[in-house]
């Protein structure tokens, strides 16, 4: 692993592989290129009903999976779930607009979130987590 | 020849920070620039394109929808406002989120006046802003046109 004089990771030498869910191309533009700048391979889906059918069609497995709470066809909470049903391991990470309260969060979060973040999401609240998958 | 470059590139680097001081950016959009790269040298005006196009739709959609007084679907403009703050704040748009937090009260209380003032006021940030990006682009691609490299600015 490349790490810097901290001691955190700048970029992973094991190809992270992450599918982020989000139904808005600004967000998923964004966010792709976070994870290229990590040195993660990223995959899309524009919303949960996406998300969902990628897992059972090609039995893909990820890394980690970046999910929106607000999207059409099956919010956040939704996919959240039916991916934990069909017994997806990878870790799933909410991403919260600042405007959702404490509660909506935590609904979030039992829905089987590993962790949520709050948008704009950025490369220094990405690798803490990152840290914590390579270290797992 | 690097006479010039050195005087764009310090060109450059007042107008950026001018952009924020005036409270047109803020610290997202410096998150933005670091991901630029050699491999992707149009991210930043990219991303800023599609940040304007989600502008000028969603104001047009709000905009109908607060159109008629008897008839106000503030559960629509609230939605609105709701993506726009979201995306003025991925991009770093200080202003523009700004006044989508007094949107979103104006909307919270159904002040369709209010609304009315708040839409015009962010039709008229993001378009200041949009000027205003397009004008340190123009800058960038002097600079590389000289044969200069962007710099690295330092916002404190």
């Amino acid at each position: 692993m490349a790490t810097n004089s901290m001691g955190n990771i700048q970029k992973i030498k094991k190809k992270l592989k992450v599918l982020i869910v989000d139904d808005d191309p600004l967000n998923l533009k964004i966010h792709e290129k976070i994870i290229k700048a990590i040195g993660g391979i990223s995959q899309t889906a524009r919303n949960g009903e996406e998300a969902v059918i990628i897992h059972r069609d090609g039995g893909s497995s990820f890394d980690l999976i970046l999910m929106d709470k607000e999207m059409p066809e099956r919010d956040g909470v939704s996919t959240t779930k039916k991916l934990r049903e069909m017994k997806v391991k990878s870790m799933i990470v909410g991403v919260t607009s600042l405007a959702d309260n404490e509660e909506e969060r935590r609904a979030f979060m039992e829905a089987g979130l590993n962790h949520c973040l709050a948008k704009p999401l950025t490369k220094d609240k990405i690798i803490p987590l990152i840290n914590q998958l390579m270290d797992a | 020849m690097n006479t010039v470059v050195a005087q764009l590139q310090r060109q450059f680097q007042d107008y950026l920070v001018s952009l924020y001081q005036q409270g047109f950016l803020d610290n997202q959009f410096t998150e933005l620039r670091k991901l630029q790269d050699e491999g992707t040298p149009d991210f930043v005006a990219e991303v800023v394109s599609l940040f304007f196009d989600d502008c000028s739709k969603l104001i047009n959609s709000m905009s109908r929808s607060l159109e008629r007084p008897e008839n106000v679907d503030f559960k629509q403009v609230d939605s609105g406002v709701h993506q726009l703050k979201g995306s003025s704040s991925s991009v770093g748009a200080r202003r523009v989120k700004n006044v989508c937090i007094s949107f979103k009260e104006c909307c919270d209380v159904q002040n369709r006046e209010g609304c009315l003032r708040c839409l015009q006021q962010v039709d008229y940030e993001y378009k200041m802003l949009k000027t205003k990006l397009q004008d340190l682009f123009n800058l960038e691609q002097q600079i590389v046109q000289a044969g200069g490299a962007i710099p690295q600015v330092n916002i404190n």
